[in-house]
């Protein structure tokens, strides 16, 4: 029984570890899917992580905090596209940019703002999310498998976890089942195609671009409200370069990018969980070779030896109309 | 078209506007520093007294210009080839490896002019092997460069921090870095080449990576501009078609410009590591290879630009860590976020101005803007 | 006549310093199939893409239907009944034909009930018009004909009226092209109105009712088409009596330089573009290939010149075997005295953003003449590049000047001194002359004469049926990746234009 609580505690701490990639990862699925590569999802978290705490922090309000996650987020997702869209600038030199002013600038105001060497003021209750138990979760706790699978795996989480996974029908929803989701999926491919069907490209773009905002956002505010009781300097900590490398890994598609994300963040609860033990036949492994797996797996993913990533076609390239 | 924009004259082109972007970052930075309440001219003055007012700062200045001389000079070895090496911070990090490996091994035996080319060697061949394994598989396997080197950056990480808290730390100390080298691996000082202008020096790190830091970037110069290596680079970095056409060998262009960048990366890694540290410690690189992005777009690609600009972000980072001494609101995270807008405004929006400065210019003289050279090209 | 179903007034439109449309005046009768003939860049398709919405005219007025309009995105175009099939195709190629279809046209914010109504929409438009496809098909599966097909349905989905087709047939072969004539034909009968832009005049005779001509950016006249001919439209187009006839002796053909034989390439996407190929080329001749774009003769040309691998097949350079597919690489093939003047002078044959003296050298870089050990020998190389300027007469002659602020003529010049001062035994030119002023068109082919008489082995790809006739010594006609007939210089242009379509080829095979 203690090998099945272990792993019943391994996969709960899966789902927890695993939501900030996965809704970063949508967000660069939304952007990338409309030809905007996006390395800047770690930045746009970050500020969304110290938006979010703050604004709960000042206002006592979790939702509150959210709004204004998403809000700042969005605005840094406009940048980038003022940047490759408007101007057509080079799209990974603007995400490099973002990400700088994000880690700077969180600091900065932070300390400015609440004296607390970059960390916002711990989160009361009502100021975060909180964790929602389903019913009869404590009643059938003690039933043996369905009851610790229905208590702490599924019940007991806030509800941006159930959030970012209902993100994933929906995205997939309205990427291959809605017009917007059509005309995204064109103008990742062909946005000349768009432009002389008489759909603005810039537009669409743009519009691709706030849902990255919304998401990254969120991701944040799961960041600084929910996993922690605040906002501490970069606590991003790459999150959103491994959500980029998950949905390299998803081949850019909503259900593969839920589970890339489900095993990147596995690989980060078994690291914490063995924490140097051994594991039986392979022996010790140590902690930074699980950490660095979901860039070694990726890599190895990108050299095409487990099935070809190929990306939306415009992608990076701005458009600009042929004469 | 292949150019979008009218010619510009030169000084225009690779002065007034890379002045006017970096004028703009610095004027959105300055909003930062009222939002948290204080004067941005005041906090300028202090910037740049604290990086040049004393003998000090400027070595200071000096000795963080020497990194990013170093770093600035990879990412553009690789961009003149066409390739966006993002993984410059991991290579220089890395690099740190073969830096300890010679040090540990012979700070007690050599001296140090002796130790200081084998660490060079030991350095560019790490650097350039960590730059080597994304270019092949950009190379053969078409994986996209810049992902790649992002990964590689990150694995780099997780294998210096294994080494550093594991195999490399001496037995019984806490701090996860290796041993602190001896007199063999402690390079010399350049303070009195700035004491000889009368200026005082207390203690300042600034080494002779510096002169090294120079020497590379005149060899870079030399190589872009006068080599057959560097024609072959620049070709292909401006059409891959036309490199094929003229008989250059994508796989050979693309490993050996990232090699060499990878090289110059990893140099970096002396600097702080035997000029001011002594020792290998976790993240020594903290962020350099990312400055090296802002350095190179700044400098516009070229050597001489590259050392102004990264004299500039040694200012930037000398003179910001006076200024938090000064105003306690400012850390030297400030110097990230300018760092972020020189990047997006020389960067990823340094066409903004252009078409109002061309316009400027057309309304003066319109022959200066070459209006007579673009007629043909509406064919 | 019928009643105009546009008119353009006074048109302007300039891109920086080139004004691509000078006050165009235009008035295409409704119901009726009106060519737009010009040379490339007189300014055709910038005229189109202002009428489409996708350009912003200067000034002018657009009267669609006998009411100003004002087109400001495509969307307007197409409100008022406007598709336009671009030449290069506006398809996502990974979508399928339906998806295509509706994109930007979605009757409703939810795929489903869009595509069930595209559906049944498209079906009644493919009886009406006898336009098949399969609508679940993917675009990158279909052959271009029908891609093209596609773009002329997306166009009659939404409403058109008025048909505008940009150099429909330059990617078709013959028989896609008569398929697509006889569509246009049918298209009018239904009382649509036809706009097709082109500049092959057999297409105009064939098919249009009036026709109009373009030069350097203006209208210099519009004829009935039944009262005209490719005579007087050839010299409305170029603007003076064409002497394309160069002068030239008898050939004195030597020994074979160039042997290929069974020849086969592939394309990038696996399909055969060039079919057991195999012909000679002997010293002190000029060999042309004609034949309709995208039948082989790029490919053709990239592998002989080593850019693309062959399949398989066996080519002799002066006597002695060379390994096309896959040993050879350009930088031998040079060595060996095969100069390449490639089709794409913009990508392929220099890099624009290079100054000119170090574009005359690409190629040639590892030339010791041009070296000082590993280092460029910057004093000879701009030495060189100031004779050939001088000798090929390249204006503006600066040697330090960017290529790209160089004209089209110039540029080519560029590349013609670069492969011909090298003094090769086999020189190799596609498209010699495209989107070259006609001052420099007469230069370049002097230059490609004086090559044979020095005894060199000269291969021209055009797809300039003029220019082949009057520079080669025998003409090969490639069809569908085949070389399908073998002719004198005194072929007619008839005799060649079925070989092109390839009428014989079809005959021969039965």
């Amino acid at each position: 029984m203690d090998v099945f609580n272990a792993i019943v505690q391994t996969l709960d701490s899966t789902i927890r570890l695993s939501v900030p990639l996965l809704l970063a990862c949508l967000a660069g699925l939304y952007s990338e899917r409309a030809g905007i590569f996006d390395i800047g999802l770690e930045g746009k978290m970050l500020v969304g992580a110290f938006a979010g705490a703050a604004a709960a922090s000042v206002f006592h309000s979790a939702f509150l905090g959210l709004g204004m996650a998403i809000l700042i987020s969005v605005a840094f997702a406009m940048v980038h596209g003022f940047a490759s869209i408007t101007h057509r600038g080079n799209q990974i030199v603007s995400g490099v940019a973002i990400n700088f002013i994000a880690a700077g600038s969180t600091i900065i105001l932070g300390q400015a703002w609440f004296q607390q060497g970059g960390r916002t003021p711990a989160l009361q209750p009502g100021e975060r999310f909180e964790a929602i138990t389903w019913p009869g979760a404590d009643a059938i706790h003690d039933v043996p498998i369905i009851g610790p699978i229905y208590a702490e795996l599924l019940s007991g989480h806030s509800i941006l976890v159930y959030l970012a996974f209902l993100m994933v029908p929906f995205t997939w929803w309205v990427l291959f089942r809605t017009r917007f989701g059509l005309r995204l999926r064109a103008v990742g491919e062909n946005p000349a195609a768009v432009d002389t069907a008489g759909i603005s490209v810039a537009w669409l773009r743009y519009r691709a671009l706030i849902c990255t905002g919304v998401l990254t956002g969120i991701a944040g505010a799961y960041l600084s409200m929910v996993q922690n009781g605040g906002f501490v300097k970069d606590m991003t900590a790459g999150k959103g370069y491994i959500a980029l490398a998950a949905l390299i890994f998803a081949k850019w598609k909503p259900v593969n990018a839920m589970f890339a994300c489900l095993l990147f963040g596995f690989l980060d609860a078994a690291a914490i969980r063995l924490q140097g033990s051994p594991l039986p036949i392979i022996g010790k492994v140590p902690v930074q070779f699980m950490q660095a797996l979901p860039y070694i797996l990726t890599v190895i993913l990108l050299a095409g030896f487990i099935g070809k990533a190929i990306p939306p076609r415009a992608g990076g390239v701005p458009y600009v109309k042929e004469r | 078209m292949s150019t979008p924009y009218a010619k510009l004259p030169a000084w225009a082109d690779y002065g007034l506007i890379p002045l006017i972007n970096l004028f703009v970052a610095f004027v959105v930075a300055g909003f930062v520093v009222l939002l948290v309440g204080e004067n941005p001219l005041r906090a300028a003055v202090i910037l740049v007294e604290g990086a040049f007012g004393k003998g000090t700062g400027i070595a200071f200045t000096l000795f963080y210009a020497t990194t990013f001389i170093f770093t600035g000079l990879s990412v553009a070895v690789a961009a003149h080839c066409g390739l966006f090496n993002i993984g410059t911070e991991g290579q220089a990090y890395i690099a740190g490896l073969g830096i300890a490996v010679v040090c540990l091994s012979f700070d007690s035996v050599l001296p140090w002019w002796l130790t200081f080319p084998l660490a060079i060697v030991a350095s560019s061949v790490v650097g350039a092997l960590w730059a080597l394994i994304p270019a092949y598989l950009q190379a053969k396997r078409g994986s996209h460069i810049v992902i790649t080197t992002i990964m590689f950056n990150f694995i780099a990480a997780s294998i210096m921090v294994y080494l550093l808290v594991g195999p490399l730390k001496p037995a019984g100390s806490q701090a996860p870095q290796t041993r602190n080298f001896l007199a063999g691996a402690e390079l010399p000082k350049l303070n009195w080449i700035i004491e000889l202008f009368g200026a005082k020096i207390r203690s300042a790190p600034l080494n002779v990576c510096f002169l090294l830091a120079l020497v590379m970037a005149f060899l870079v110069w030399l190589l872009i501009w006068r080599t057959k290596l560097g024609y072959e680079m620049r070709t292909y970095g401006h059409s891959p078609k036309a490199a094929r056409y003229a008989g250059i060998s994508e796989t050979r262009i693309i490993i050996t410009a990232m090699m060499i960048s990878g090289a110059l990366a990893g140099m970096m890694a002396l600097n702080p590591v035997m000029g001011d540290q002594h020792n290998v410690a976790i993240d020594f690189v903290s962020g350099a290879g990312f400055v090296g992005i802002a350095v190179a777009l700044m400098g516009r690609l070229h050597p001489v630009g590259i050392v102004l600009a990264a004299i500039l972000f040694g200012m930037l980072y000398q003179g910001g860590a006076e200024l938090a001494f000064e105003m306690p609101a400012i850390s030297r995270d400030m110097i990230v976020i300018i760092q972020g807008l020189v990047i997006l405004f020389a960067g990823a929006l340094e066409h903004m101005f252009r078409p109002y400065i061309q316009a400027l210019f057309a309304s003066f003289s319109p022959r200066s803007v070459g209006m007579e050279a673009v007629k043909g090209k509406g064919a | 006549m019928a009643q105009a179903a546009i008119e353009l007034i006074g048109i302007n439109k300039s891109f920086g310093a080139v004004r691509a449309n000078r006050d165009i005046n235009l008035e295409i009768a409704r119901g009726t199939i009106h060519g737009i003939v010009g040379e490339n860049g007189a300014g055709k398709s910038t005229l189109m893409s202002i009428l489409y919405g996708f350009y912003q005219a200067d000034s002018g007025e657009i009267r669609v239907g006998g009411q100003p309009a004002s087109i400001k995105t495509p969307n307007d175009a197409i409100a008022l009944g406007i598709g336009m099939v671009h030449q290069h195709f506006m398809l996502v190629d990974n979508f399928s034909v339906l998806e295509n279809i509706i994109l930007g046209a979605e009757s409703d914010a939810l795929l489903k009930r869009s595509i069930a109504k595209a559906r049944s929409e498209l079906d009644r438009l493919e009886r009406e018009y006898g336009l098949e496809v399969d609508p679940d098909a993917i675009i990158e599966e279909l052959p271009v004909g029908l891609q093209q097909r596609v773009e002329i349905l997306k166009a009659l989905y939404r409403g058109a009226e008025i048909l505008i087709l940009d150099e429909p047939t330059g990617v078709l072969t013959p028989a896609e092209a008569d398929h697509l004539f006889r569509i246009l034909g049918q298209l009018k009968e239904q009382g649509k109105t036809v706009v097709l832009i082109t500049h092959k005049l057999r297409e105009i005779m064939a098919i249009t009712d009036t026709v109009s001509v373009m030069r350097q950016g203006t209208m210099v006249a519009t004829r009935e088409t039944k009262k005209t001919t490719v005579e007087e439209l050839a010299e409305l187009m170029v603007g003076r009596r064409v002497l394309l006839r160069v002068e030239k002796g008898e050939a004195d053909a030597g020994a074979v330089k160039l042997a290929v034989k069974n020849l086969t390439v592939k394309d990038t996407r696996g399909v055969t573009m060039v079919d057991d190929i195999s012909f000679d080329i002997r010293a002190g001749e000029i060999v042309g290939i004609a034949g309709v774009a995208g039948n082989g003769q790029s490919e053709l040309l990239e592998a002989i010149s080593g850019i693309r691998h062959a399949v398989s097949g066996s080519v002799m350079l002066d006597g002695k075997p060379i390994d096309l597919t896959g040993a050879a690489d350009p930088g031998e093939l040079r060595d060996r005295g095969l100069a390449h003047v490639p089709e794409d002078r913009h990508h392929v044959g220099l890099v624009l953003a290079f100054e000119e003296n170090e574009n005359s050298i690409l190629g040639y870089h590892d030339d010791p003449r041009y070296l000082k050990g590993p280092f460029l020998n910057i004093d000879a190389i701009r030495n060189d590049a100031k004779d050939k300027i001088a000798k090929y007469d390249i204006r503006p002659a600066d040697c330090r000047l960017k290529t790209a602020n160089f004209s089209g003529g110039n540029q080519q010049k560029i590349v013609l001194a670069r492969e011909m001062e090298q003094d090769p035994g086999v020189l190799i030119v596609g498209q010699p002359t495209r989107g070259v002023d006609v001052g420099a068109i007469e230069f370049i082919h002097k230059r490609l004469i004086a090559m044979r008489d020095q005894g060199k082995a000269v291969l021209v790809v055009s797809v300039e049926l003029d220019e082949i006739r009057s520079l080669s010594d025998r003409i090969l006609v490639m069809f569908a990746g085949r070389i399908v007939g073998e002719r004198g210089p005194e072929a007619t242009e008839g005799e060649l234009g079925l070989l092109m379509a390839g009428v014989e080829h079809q005959e021969a095979a039965q």
